[in-house]
């Protein structure tokens, strides 16, 4: 197979209607392979150097039984020439592989959108299975949609019948021929999946070349066949970038990476302790090969055992990480605290789900916000830093390490599953560009204990065993402030207790203070959101600050301590808006911090934010 | 030219720290403490390269009083954090010390794990068949039948082994002792501390509060001669008083017997003959109960094998590069893409 073949023709004759920007959805059964086909039209649409913006929905079954609605696995993208924000609200093209899918998924569809479905699946059994009682591609269900009916099991097996594979084999190319369709449609090159489709199938080149045909396939009918009226290809410019080496990241990988740049910065060795757990283990696959990169991982027996083998970890003297979801981080609770008494650095990260729980372990939340500042035994401080975005989770993971280390505290990262799964273009930083986090073990035996503050950070020296002269014992029990050992003191408890509020507190002094991601810095109404909630806020500000609202878009990166400037920046709104993917958690938080009149819109349904329904409730304060 | 001199030999009281012990008068814990710092003493070891690690209850209260590095962690979990710690530097010498309660109750989990990963430390298990520091409910060990304050009449569950445990969880070395026996502990424990791999260690501590006298039946001056046996490699497993009793393989029931020498034809050579390397007959040893047969003590069971950590070590040595690559690689590894 030529490159020339597989290039997009320069001469395509077609018409095609060029558009900013486009969402389309690929919807099939959790074994038809939507992820996969979803993150190679990804890469082909960054190629083409599009922004894009992608959100995997996928069940929680590994293979729930086939055709059902439970089963539907979804991968849906929003690219463009513009700036993209969020994976998109409503979507203009739907790609539904069974009946199951078409029924799950066409509430979203646009009115008028496109929908492209493979009638080989629209069988009785099929229908059966989705609950259908009659074929929606026969009655008017469909009405007010446009639709592209096409055998494409059929056609599948036609593409790779020289192939030589088996028809069950044969018919799971079946993506592979809708994606290729799919390029078409948008003017995508075919040679990047191509390509990695021979990587894949390196051993089975049968395969590769079967995948390959119908990829060729599907591409071919779309370039030939009668379209209905009114459809046709599309051409989307590419976005103005900057320049720079690009890469698609998802949030999980980015995470990986900044923990490992965070701690080659800080020249340690990490220990990542973790036990799997959806949608966290995404983590521990991609640390668990960067033995490169001083990174130790250890799948440990529970929980508990993986927090506490990371602070083990750190009192060895590397960083100790550990890493879970919601139920997890319960789990780990009693030993996070142990962290905070014996004032170890350690990172924690949080990859929120829906609970409480076992909740919806696959969608996204944004609910353990209240667990991670508040949720531990005694008076119990420590660090809170939320990502934004995927490509964020490098550099908040980076921070992390940083304060982990300077403060001698566990620092919690907040993500979500759809950050840890989404994926978006990322300008590739460079390491150098980035400052060293120096780590200065203690060696001096000189007047040293255990618990001698720097009076600056009031952090407390890192003694690490194998150092001669510096034995010394602590644990969870109250240290003495003046000598580090064992203390029931009434008043050294309440000097300790207050040293570490004040330790974490100090940090505020330490992280840029709060600016105005867009907007004003006083004005009517300020839309304040954190973590993945960024894109429909951001999208949805901008909109409205086009039509001429009085609004702004505050975005916090710092959880707790809270940057200093935060509660007179907010002082300085009318109204405070807090958007959030829970029933209320930092809304509550800045009312009983700052005394502002912030109000919430809250949503729990396992669904990222539209940004239609941001917009809304900007307007309903606003009053327009 | 640097004159090296000789470190001098530290001695039991250089293990001691300031800290004003605070078990209870009499408590079996002393004297482990005694025979740990003297071990200490006896295998020269270095005070900054070692880490004594506890879980919560009497025992954990161990670190304190030993002058090297220590970390009181929370209930059961120390065998987790004494994991971390070894992974992040293999060279420490740790030793982990836990009670029945912290180490097969509320940490059992952990220790079942420790000992299949065969992670290289000390593990010293003081058992004492009761909650102390919680004032004296029953344990996991506890007889069935143990009054207590949360069994006011009489627990109803079956007493764990844990010695039967760490020989099932997969220890490959299992030890006993006795608080009180100053003569035979130190040398139990510099064996376990010689061993390459988690060397398990039952001590029978007797809490003089809550639970005084439990071992009596085979630590009592009267029956200890009859109801405990010394084992050792290599050696015939005699016992006795007057050093006239043996252990011998029933061949029909595939149980140890208790046997007279000089009585019934029996002579000294009939007498199994005790190999740490067996795990079939360490089982037998490890099960075995007075009044019929004697608690066994000492090295019942000892093969050493790959460390955990160093298992680590030798994956990561030969999957990483000889040369830590540029991280700038690592990011740009992959599908990328050039604008501008």
């Amino acid at each position: 197979m030529s490159n020339t073949a597989l290039a997009e023709n320069d001469l395509d004759p077609s018409p095609r209607e060029t558009v900013e920007s486009a969402v389309v959805r690929f919807a099939g059964d959790s074994g038809d392979g939507m992820q996969l086909t979803g993150g190679q039209f990804t890469l082909a649409t960054a190629f083409a150097g599009n922004e894009l913006a992608t959100f995997p929905d996928f069940p929680a079954e590994i293979r729930a039984p086939a055709g059902t609605t439970f089963g539907v696995s979804s991968f849906q993208i929003n690219f463009g020439s513009r700036v993209i924000k969020t994976a998109g609200d409503a979507f203009d093209m739907l790609i539904a592989m069974n009946p199951a899918a078409l029924k799950v998924e066409l509430g979203g569809l646009k009115k008028g959108g496109l929908i492209i479905v493979d009638t080989g699946s629209f069988g009785d059994r099929d229908l059966r299975k989705a609950g259908y009682d009659a074929n929606p591609l026969e009655d008017d269900s469909l009405d007010g949609y446009q639709v592209i009916p096409i055998d494409i099991s059929k056609l599948t097996l036609e593409a790779v019948k020289e192939s030589g594979l088996s028809k069950q084999e044969a018919l799971r190319c079946k993506n592979l021929w809708t994606l290729g369709f799919v390029y078409w449609m948008y003017g995508r090159d075919r040679q990047p999946t191509a390509d990695w489709l021979n990587a894949k199938f390196n051993a089975r080149p049968d395969l590769a070349e079967a995948n390959i045909a119908a990829m060729n396939a599907g591409h071919t009918v779309a370039e030939t066949m009668e379209l209905p009226d009114g459809i046709h290809g599309y051409h989307v410019d590419a976005a103005d970038i900057p320049p720079g080496t690009y890469r698609t990241v998802t949030g999980a990988e980015a995470l990986a990476w900044g923990l490992a740049a965070g701690t080659h910065l800080a020249d340690i060795k990490m220990l990542f302790a973790s036990y799997p757990i959806t949608p966290a283990s995404q983590l521990l696959h991609s640390l668990s090969k960067m033995v490169d990169h001083d990174v130790v991982t250890f799948q440990a027996e529970d929980e508990i055992a993986a927090a506490c083998a990371a602070i083990g970890a750190s009192f060895g003297g590397n960083l100790g990480v550990t890493s879970s979801s919601g139920p997890g981080i319960a789990l780990k609770t009693e030993a996070i605290g142990l962290a905070i008494s014996a004032e170890l650095p350690m990172v924690i990260v949080n990859s929120q789900r829906a609970g409480p729980s076992t909740g919806l372990p696959t969608k996204t939340e944004q609910s353990d916000l209240y667990q991670a500042v508040l949720g531990r035994n005694a008076d119990s401080p420590l660090c809170v830093l939320a990502a934004r975005s995927p490509a964020d989770c490098f550099d908040v993971a980076i921070e992390a390490v940083r304060i982990a280390i300077k403060y001698m505290t566990p620092v919690f990262l907040l993500t979500d599953g759809y950050i840890g799964n989404a994926a978006e273009p990322w300008n590739i930083p460079d390491i150098n560009d980035y400052e060293k986090i120096p780590v200065q073990f203690r060696t001096d035996p000189e007047g040293f204990h255990p618990f001698q503050r720097d009076p600056d950070t009031l952090a407390r020296p890192w003694a690490i065993p194998g150092t001669p002269g510096l034995e010394h014992r602590i644990g969870g029990i109250e240290k003495d402030f003046n000598s580090g050992h064992i203390s029931y003191d009434p008043e050294n408890h309440q000097k300790m207790t207050d040293t570490r509020f004040a330790k974490i507190e100090g940090i505020a002094r330490d992280i840029p203070v709060q600016g105005v991601e867009d907007g004003t810095e006083m004005g009517k109404l300020a839309v304040v959101g954190w973590g993945s909630t960024y894109g429909p806020i951001s999208r949805a500000v901008s909109n409205l600050r086009g039509q001429g609202l009085d609004v702004s878009h505050i975005h916090l990166r710092y959880i707790w301590p809270f940057p200093e400037n935060l509660g007179d920046l907010l002082k300085g709104y009318d109204q405070v808006l807090v958007p959030e993917m829970n029933h209320g958690q930092l809304v509550n938080v800045l009312r009983a911090e700052y005394l502002v009149p912030a109000e919430g819109l809250n949503k729990v349904s396992g669904q990222p934010f539209k940004i239609i329904e941001i917009e809304d409730a900007i307007r309903a304060k606003l009053g327009n | 030219m640097n004159v090296v001199t000789p470190s001098e030999k530290l001695t039991p009281k250089d293990f001691a720290t300031d800290q004003e012990v605070r078990w209870c008068p009499g408590c079996g814990d002393y004297a482990i403490l005694k025979g740990v710092q003297k071990t200490l003493a006896d295998i020269g070891a270095k005070p900054e390269n070692t880490v004594f690690v506890s879980g919560i209850g009497c025992a954990a209260r161990f670190p304190y009083y030993i002058n090297t590095y220590g970390f009181h962690t929370i209930h059961g979990r120390a065998p987790a954090f004494a994991t971390g710690l070894k992974l992040a530097n293999p060279n420490l010498d740790v030793w982990v010390v836990s009670g029945d309660g912290d180490a097969l109750s509320i940490g059992g989990n952990h220790l079942f794990h420790l000992l299949r990963r065969n992670v290289n430390l000390q593990f010293l298990l003081f058992n004492n068949e009761i909650y102390g520091l919680t004032k004296g409910q029953y344990s996991p060990t506890s007889r069935q039948g143990t009054r207590s304050p949360s069994t006011p009449w009489g627990s109803l569950d079956n007493p764990a082994s844990a010695v039967v445990f760490a020989l099932g969880a997969g220890a490959r070395f299992v030890a006993r002792g006795i608080d009180s026996n100053q003569k035979h502990l130190p040398g139990v424990l510099a064996r376990a501390h010689a061993h390459v791999g988690t060397s398990f260690v039952e001590i029978f501590q007797n809490c003089k509060v809550y639970n005084d006298g439990v071992f009596e039946n085979f630590t009592g001056r009267d029956v200890a001669g009859d109801r405990q046996i010394y084992v050792e490699h290599g050696k015939p497993l005699i016992f006795g008083a007057d050093q006239d009793k043996g252990l011998v393989l029933n061949p029909k029931t595939l149980t140890l017997d208790a046997v007279t020498i000089g009585e019934n034809g029996v002579t000294e050579d009939d007498i199994l003959v005790h190999d740490e390397t067996n795990k079939i007959i360490a089982t037998l040893l490890a099960h075995m109960e007075p009044p019929t047969l004697p608690v066994a003590l000492g090295v019942i069971y000892a093969v050493p094998g790959q460390s955990y950590e160093d298992g680590v070590g030798e994956m990561v040595r030969s999957h990483a590069q000889a040369e830590k690559p540029d991280f700038n690689k690592l990011l740009r590894s992959g599908r990328t893409w050039t604008v501008g």
